[in-house]
């Protein structure tokens, strides 16, 4: 496509549309046109369906607009779960691309996509998978575990989750306006500076990642805020559910780690537009400090990730062995000191880079002695697993999915943490291979065993058991067969990031892998179909009584799904595992003396400044300064209007509580 | 205190029954008398880096340099004990809790980056080109 002549001389158009005109659209990929033809007319049936059905006005009240942490939690889930699919296409597309591209064939990819596409991989699957995943999971469940009505700051809530979105919409716009970032999910310069990158990807890369990280900043302090002062009375820090610790320490590292993130882009986007020089090749610049201060963030994101999942392996073992978790005080100190020493490790991402033998052997100590705490761990729930009566459901067959995997994938980083080690295995596919053995097997193992597990508290029936199973056996062996070949390939030196090879001997490797990887696709498919057929079924699979596994902590003390308030009446805590212990005590749910229920209502606000924080950055990742000016001032004219607010609050009327509480007691009251 | 109030209703509802109001305990918000000695302590701590930068006191800069780095640490301090209230007790010691843990960050953040970045400019940099010519 040449640019229309109208972009070529005219200042107006300059002036109006920036660096924006025809030749933007990727209409010379065939690839893209089909995705967003695609795109378009699913996006078409979804309006037509809810314009069909009037349900407009439903989802913005109920839902976009909500401050219900249980709302906003879900919706967190509905985030990550679409921008997984977009993620998983990213990877299995570069999975083809290297299975065929041997014996002098280019494969289907050129090099300008094929470097967009594992950029988008990484970038997605972290920012706007993982994140909004555990943010959602977290959100929904810490207030019910410390036996809250919702989060200390709820307007806030659902503003981060919309600058979350916002995030993830400015990355997908890049797949059909312009081009995404081609540098690696990092961004590593001089590559990502204006004169190696000139072109937009990088800008939309910045935007993205500076939008939500507005909005996981304020969900960390929204969560500390909640945890530190709102626990039930009795609930003091050593007898809160482990899930509840490990969060509180995951949001703690993001309110440390994610200004670091946003002050390091801050410098790389002044680089780009006002020509400073803080990591150029010349002009005294230095690009290696933007690698040393993105991994003082970098590392404690990954374990921001891991740790709330390490809580969700607990409630799941403890729960389904039937048992107290084995050593609940010595969990939460591995949580802790894993917090900290997160912090001291981030040089092993850079072993190679040149600071020699004192920096990097300090690095690579502190780093093997990251593992001592969470071996701690794994014992730990070992040892309560061992003469506990486990009921292998699903969530516990994901946590004994990700126990088996990740210990090889936490066998290999130690592997990786011996510097001479890492000058041999650094950038190889032995390092993709290991950070994907514990992210998958950390991570999504256990968002799965998260959503398994907590499903039917947010929807009142549990998962259809047949098609979980499905989707769990193609997932945990679809994962060995995609990347234990890639292990091997690393170890005989094949480099990450390579789009085509000259060694056919290797293609074997690559081929086993592809298949592993469409094993993983038909894991997700069945996953896919085990919610819809648990949607239809649900009348089947109904759970009456709020608690389907004998569950041990507060959210299943509440109906499923929960009301709006939560609780009728705060509980009190007397012990650890505050559920479990009041069943063993004979607790007797209150049927009379109900009182009107304080709430705060839904507002508007965070969807538009969201919406309003999308036109900025398409103003500033295109040059259109007028829209990123006006929008700007929109922001912030919203954001104080805001403040003039003064209907943030209603009552939930007595009566209707009674009511809602009275359904309860009698749906109790048929289960004998 | 109005302003005060009205944020204390907003999240009002999430603190119901679980008695927040009780750990505001009355000095957390400061005097008069100790707003007017933090004041007059940052106008101090102010006023002496720029007569000593102004004047021209010391005739190393880089003293005047390390001192202006002293008088910036200890306004931080004034600031955060007169203006933030921030002592031992308040919050019910979270403050203090959330201070040291910052400090801590910051303290490995600055201190290994620099160690790191020494090391790299001296292995990776060479800048003069007496050290290019011991390049292999």
């Amino acid at each position: 496509m040449s640019p229309s002549p109208a972009s070529e001389n005219s200042g107006i158009w300059k002036l109006i549309f920036g660096r924006l005109d025809w030749s933007s659209l990727p209409l010379h990929e065939p690839i893209v046109v089909g995705t967003f033809i695609m795109v378009m007319l699913g996006g078409l049936v979804v309006v037509a369906g809810i314009t069909k059905y009037k349900l407009w006005g439903m989802l913005w009240r109920d839902w976009f607009t909500t401050v219900d942490h249980k709302r906003i939690g879900i919706m967190y889930m509905i985030l990550g779960l679409i921008m997984f699919v977009r993620g998983f296409a990213d990877a299995v597309m570069m999975r083809l691309q290297q299975a065929m591209a041997f014996n002098g064939s280019e494969g289907y990819l050129n090099a300008h996509h094929y470097d967009q596409i594992f950029t988008a991989h990484g970038v997605i699957m972290i920012f706007f998978v993982a994140m909004p995943m555990i943010t959602g999971i977290m959100n929904y469940i810490v207030p019910l575990q410390i036996g809250a009505r919702d989060v200390s700051f709820p307007f806030l809530n659902n503003f981060s989750f919309w600058m979350t979105t916002a995030g993830a919409v400015i990355v997908m716009m890049s797949l059909f306006v312009g081009e995404f970032a081609r540098t690696g999910w990092l961004a590593y310069p001089p590559l990502s500076g204006i004169a190696y990158s000139p072109g937009v990807g990088v800008d939309y890369y910045i935007w993205g990642l500076q939008i939500a990280g507005i909005g996981t900043l304020l969900s960390g302090v929204n969560l500390i805020a909640t945890i530190v002062k709102m626990r039930a009375p009795g609930m003091n820090m050593m007898k809160l559910p482990v899930f509840t610790w490990t969060s509180l320490c995951a949001n703690i590292l993001i309110v440390a780690a994610f200004p670091v993130l946003t002050a390091v882009l801050a410098l790389l986007s002044l680089d780009r537009y006002v020509g400073t020089a803080f990591f150029t090749n010349d002009m005294g610049g230095n690009p290696m400090m933007y690698v040393n201060l993105i991994w003082i963030w970098g590392h404690p994101e990954v374990y921001i990730l891991i740790l709330p999942l390490f809580g969700v392996f607990s409630e799941v073992t403890s729960t389904f062995s039937n048992k107290r978790l084995f050593g609940y005080s010595s969990m939460v100190y591995a949580t802790v000191v894993i917090a900290i020493l997160s912090y001291l490790v981030w040089l092993h991402h850079f072993f190679t880079m040149g600071s020699g033998a004192s920096v990097n052997s300090f690095f690579g100590i502190t780093t093997m002695v990251i593992s001592i705490p969470t071996g701690a761990k794994l014992f730990n729930w070992l040892f309560t697993m061992y003469r506990g009566r486990i009921r292998f459901d699903l969530p516990m067959m994901w946590t004994v999915a990700f126990m088996l995997t990740f210990t090889v994938g936490g066998m290999t980083g130690v592997l990786l943490a011996v510097p001479p080690a890492d000058f041999v295995l650094h950038n190889s596919l032995f390092l993709i291979a290991h950070f994907h053995n514990v992210i998958i097997g950390g991570v999504l193992f256990g968002l799965f065993a998260a959503i398994n597990y907590w499903w039917p508290k947010a929807f009142g029936f549990t998962l259809d058991t047949k098609w979980g199973k499905r989707s769990f056996w193609l997932w945990v062996v679809g994962f060995w067969f995609a990347f234990m070949p890639l292990y091997i390939l690393g170890l005989m030196g094949v480099t990450r990031r390579m789009r085509v090879f000259d060694d056919p001997s290797l293609q074997i490797w690559f081929q086993i892998a592809a298949f592993g990887a469409l094993m993983i696709a038909a894991g997700i498919a069945c996953m896919f179909v085990q919610f819809a057929v648990s949607i239809i079924n649900r009348e089947k699979l109904r759970d009456t009584t709020g608690d389907p596994w004998n569950g041990r902590t507060l959210e299943w003390a509440t109906s499923s799904p929960p009301p709006d308030y939560n609780f009728a009446f705060t509980p009190v805590i007397h012990d650890n595992d505050a559920w479990a212990d009041m069943k063993k005590r004979g607790y007797q749910r209150p049927l009379t003396g109900y009182e009107a229920i304080h709430m705060p209502s839904n507002t508007g606000t965070g969807i538009i400044i969201a919406g309003l924080s999308i036109a900025f950055s398409v103003g500033m990742i295109w040059y259109i300064w007028w829209l990123a000016g006006l929008s700007f001032v929109g922001i912030l004219a919203v954001a104080i209007g805001h403040t003039f607010n003064y209907k943030r609050d209603f009552y939930i009327p007595k009566d209707v509580v009674e009511r809602t509480e009275g359904e309860r007691t009698a749906l109790l009251a048929t289960q004998g | 205190m109005s302003a005060h109030d009205h944020a204390q209703n907003d999240h009002g509802h999430a603190n119901h029954g679980h008695g927040h109001d009780d750990h505001h305990d009355a000095g957390a918000h400061g005097s008069m008398g100790s707003y007017m000695i933090g004041f007059g302590l940052s106008v101090l701590l102010t006023a002496i880096p720029f007569w000593l930068v102004m004047t021209g006191y010391f005739a190393n800069p880089q003293t005047t340099a390390i001192i202006i780095m002293a008088f910036a640490i200890v306004q931080i301090v004034v600031h955060m004990i007169y203006f933030l209230h921030m002592n031992t007790r308040s919050e019910g010691g979270w403050s203090m809790m959330a201070l040291i843990f910052t400090l801590v960050l910051v303290v490995i953040t600055l201190s290994g980056s620099t160690w790191v970045m020494y090391h790299l400019n001296h292995n990776m940099m060479p800048t003069m080109s007496h050290d290019m010519s011991q390049m292999p």
